[in-house]
């Protein structure tokens, strides 16, 4: 049986940038904090000396191994979902500092207008430019609402960007300057400029110069070493937990961080309506506990969020059927519909790209939110076109060869060894919406290794999907025809989702509103049926902006820490709900 | 460098047919040795002196270029399994005018030690029924073998198809004819129990260019050459002086045996 364990003020649930800001900001305001993470205690050397194409890259070594949970996934609401088996279909950020480990430091804030997208969207097309099958929707906060919250998340994190001319102006700059400009940047970026668009540097989190947060944290100036994405970073460069957030609150006395503790429920009454801990198992002795807390802040991937509460079995399932219930509803996510463009193969260039960092990179946000009339598109929203570096390894350089080229025996060994470092890719990252028929539920069929049923996802392409897709390979490929490539490949689009979930952007299905019916938490990610209870990441998404979504992440959690710290003196719902609006 | 063009002379299809005879058991542990290297035999001293021209990190035992690879199998048991599998990298990644193919970068030792470990056994992935491995082309991998598995099971149809197609054994015939029975199963037109032909031709493709370029600790990419081909230096502090060049800089490649430096 379960050791109940002294209760704390402040439970928090996995200890990625979510967790660790709330445990941060919390942990600094003196309240007593356990945070909880599944995963193994990450340290800074365990990625000293391991730069390893294969490891990372192909194998996939920090992502959380499958063995004991995964999800299932299905097109279809008639359809029988078969589980995801390998990481190689799906990377899940694992151990401290989550899925921002592994990351590759692009940020961007969202637009205005995608914060108040139904109601813009409305407003300056009319109610008939939305499809019918879209759950589009406000998210209960408006951008110069965020805006402090990204200050804070950027500062913490020590951004280094530059103005993208074409967003809101910045009350505050970036804390670090834009990293270096390579050539393959400079030609993107003279390309698009000869285009009439207004190209600019990415903001990155990876570090242009040394930097101290305001907590005091140091940062170290990017090596360009190339090993960012999917790997952890050994120098302290770049923006993740392990550099930040979780060193800060484990300076705290009133701060705990327990590893392997796989947290399988919500602990909750349901007479009060009250979280009143969790449960938890420590994967190393396979020991239960129960851990009371005045608050109980779910912080862990979108996935976990939502599986978490249906296992507690706490708020209203969705049903694609009434398309009642919150819990689950609006599933969504920017892969495999997004990051599509032009591959682009030159004859006479050959640039240094197996140097780079994760979020090294240039960007024209043109065709971003709202920056182009849609009166005479079949879609909503944008998403930014870029061109990065992230520095690339052998085995990911050999696939750089024309199509034509067969993908083994002679012509594919000559081709990949010609072309491996004189071909580019630029993408639009399209924003990706909430349909009706897309959530999240548990599986009838398949169990994790305690017995629990899995997650089931039910998601197939809406009708946004392939004409945002394709009006953004059109715009690469004019892209890359002005750049000088000899041969422009436009990237297929996929049919239907294939059940790869790949990239790591799976959000929404816990999501923040103004309205109860439609959303599960409010503004400050507390949730509307529980009032002690904060459901805190990518879970809170409506649906997702045209950008990476990792500032916003942590400018969320901010928001909810600041919530939490409020709520543990009021003691009461933050927010006034609306319930007269958005029904879609 | 010396003794190439004799070495082209003595084609693989020669020696492939030579390790047939072996894995017949007549000959022991010598001849089995030269295998992969494919440079046994008559070819024997021209082979000494390429190695003395290529040199490398030798004495950190990433294997000569141009020398018998002295290694050994821990998963593939059968040697005609194995030289079948060998056969069939070298035709996906062959030796070419740019450098060595599959069999000289010891891809095929890389994939047996693949196979021998987590990622062979399928340690990280969802190994919970019910499976159901021909149901879906799009969820990804959902064989109940695990992938070692797959390998032996997907080598030796191989091997007996060629000789339903072809009347001869996989590594006896020619370089055209091993083509066409790797693009059939390719193609999926191979019926395997448990697991589709183009799943099999995957995951052979995908592991054998991962031995090609992956770092030289894990048994290919033998002496970098796969690095040296592709002009990719191996792991490094970074690029800082570097990254803002105009010209390409051209690096001779250092591995994670370098860059680790040891640290016992």
């Amino acid at each position: 049986m379960a050791t109940e364990l002294d209760k704390v003020d402040v439970v928090v649930v996995g200890m990625g940038w979510s967790g660790g800001i709330v445990s941060a900001e919390l942990a600094k305001a003196g309240k007593s904090v356990v945070g909880l993470e599944k995963g193994h205690n990450a340290k800074r050397s365990d990625y000293i000396g391991v730069k390893d194409e294969l490891r990372f890259d192909n194998r996939f070594e920090i992502m959380q191994s499958l063995k004991g949970d995964t999800i299932t996934s299905r097109n279809e609401i008639d359809e029988t979902a078969l589980p995801i088996r390998t990481m190689k279909d799906m990377q899940l950020g694992a151990d401290v500092g989550g899925a921002s480990v592994h990351w590759a430091g692009a940020s961007y804030r969202y637009w205005p207008y995608e914060f108040e997208i139904r109601s813009q969207t409305i407003e300056r097309y009319g109610e008939d430019k939305i499809p019918d099958d879209m759950n589009l929707q406000d998210w209960g906060i408006t951008y110069e609402e965020m805006e402090p919250y990204y200050e804070k998340w950027e500062k913490t994190a020590g951004i280094s960007g530059e103005q993208d001319p074409l967003a809101p102006e910045r009350k505050m700059e970036w804390p670090n300057p834009p990293l270096n400009e390579t050539p393959s940047l400079k030609l993107f970026k003279d390309a698009t400029a000869e285009l009439g668009l207004h190209p600019f540097q990415i903001a990155a989190g990876n570090m242009s110069q040394n930097y101290e947060n305001p907590d005091g944290e140091k940062l170290n100036a990017c090596m360009y070493c190339s090993f960012c994405t999917r790997a952890g970073c050994d120098f302290d460069a770049k923006s993740d937990p392990l550099a930040t957030v979780v060193p800060t609150a484990l300076r705290h006395d009133n701060f705990e961080l327990r590893t392997r503790a796989n947290v399988r429920r919500v602990l909750y009454n349901e007479d009060d309506q009250r979280a009143t801990g969790v449960m938890y198992v420590d994967e190393q002795t396979g020991e239960e506990f129960e851990q009371p807390a005045d608050v109980v802040v779910l912080a862990a991937f979108a996935f976990t969020n939502n599986r978490l509460l249906m296992l507690s079995d706490i708020g209203e399932q969705y049903d694609p059927e009434t398309r009642e219930g919150v819990i689950g509803r609006n599933f969504n996510g920017q892969y495999n519909s997004a990051f599509h463009g032009a591959i682009g193969y030159f004859e006479n260039e050959k640039w240094n790209l197996y140097m780079g960092a994760g979020a090294l990179g240039a960007a024209v946000n043109d065709y971003a939110a709202d920056n182009f009339d849609h009166t005479d598109l079949d879609f909503i929203g944008g998403g930014a076109i870029e061109l990065r570096q992230y520095g690339f390894g052998a085995i990911s350089s050999s696939n750089n060869y024309p199509s034509d080229t067969p993908s083994w025996g002679a012509e594919y060994k000559k081709q990949s060894l010609k072309y491996a470092y004189s071909a580019l890719h630029i993408w639009y990252t399209s924003i990706a919406m909430s349909y009706w028929h897309n959530y999240l539920d548990l599986d009838p069929t398949y169990k994790d290794e305690y017995g629990d049923p899995l997650l089931r996802a039910t998601y197939k392409f809406g009708s946004n999907e392939r004409p945002i897709g394709e009006f953004g390979v059109d715009k690469c490929v004019e892209i890359m025809e002005a750049m000088g490539a000899d041969i422009v490949e436009a990237d297929p689009l996929p049919d239907e989702f294939d059940h790869v979930y790949a990239g790591g952007h799976y959000t929404g299905g816990v999501v923040m509103g103004a309205d109860p019916e439609t959303s599960a938490v409010n503004s400050y990610l507390q949730m509307w049926d529980v009032d002690n209870l904060f459901v805190v990441g990518g879970s809170a998404f409506p649906q997702f902006g045209g950008h990476h979504p990792t500032p916003t992440i942590g400018a969320l959690a901010y928001r909810a820490a600041e919530g939490v710290e409020r709520y543990l003196e009021e003691e009461e719902q933050l927010v006034e709900p609306q319930t007269e609006s958005s029904n879609a | 460098m010396a003794g190439e063009k004799d070495e082209k002379v003595f084609s693989r299809r020669d020696f492939l047919k030579t390790t047939g005879v072996a894995a017949g058991g007549i000959a022991g542990g010598a001849l089995l040795g030269g295998f992969t290297g494919f440079k046994f035999g008559e070819d024997q001293s021209e082979g000494d002196s390429a190695e003395t021209d290529t040199g490398g990190e030798t004495a950190g035992g990433e294997g000569e270029s141009g020398q018998a690879l002295a290694d050994a199998r821990t998963y593939i048991s059968r040697q005609e399994d194995f030289a079948a599998l060998a056969a069939a990298t070298e035709r996906i990644y062959p030796e070419d005018d740019n450098g060595p193919g599959a069999i000289e970068l010891g891809v095929p030792y890389f994939i047996d030690r693949q196979l021998y470990g987590t990622w062979g056994t399928n340690g990280t992935d969802y190994r919970m029924g019910p499976y159901r491995p021909m149901s879906s082309d799009t969820h990804g991998r959902q064989e109940k073998m695990d992938r070692g598995e797959m390998f032996l099971m997907g080598i030796r149809r191989m091997m007996e198809y060629a000789v339903e197609e072809y009347d001869d054994e996989f590594v006896n015939l020619d370089g055209e004819q091993q083509d066409e029975i790797l693009q059939a199963f390719e193609a999926d037109e191979v019926e395997i129990d448990g697991m589709k032909s183009a799943a099999f031709f995957s995951l052979l493709r995908s592991t054998t260019i991962e031995g090609v370029y992956a770092d030289p600790t894990y048994g290919g990419n033998r002496n970098m050459e796969g690095w040296k081909m592709i002009q990719y230096p191996g792991p490094r502090m970074g690029w800082m002086d570097q990254i803002t060049a105009e010209e390409f800089q051209e690096i001779e490649p250092e591995s994670l045996r370098a860059y680790q430096g040891g640290g016992m």
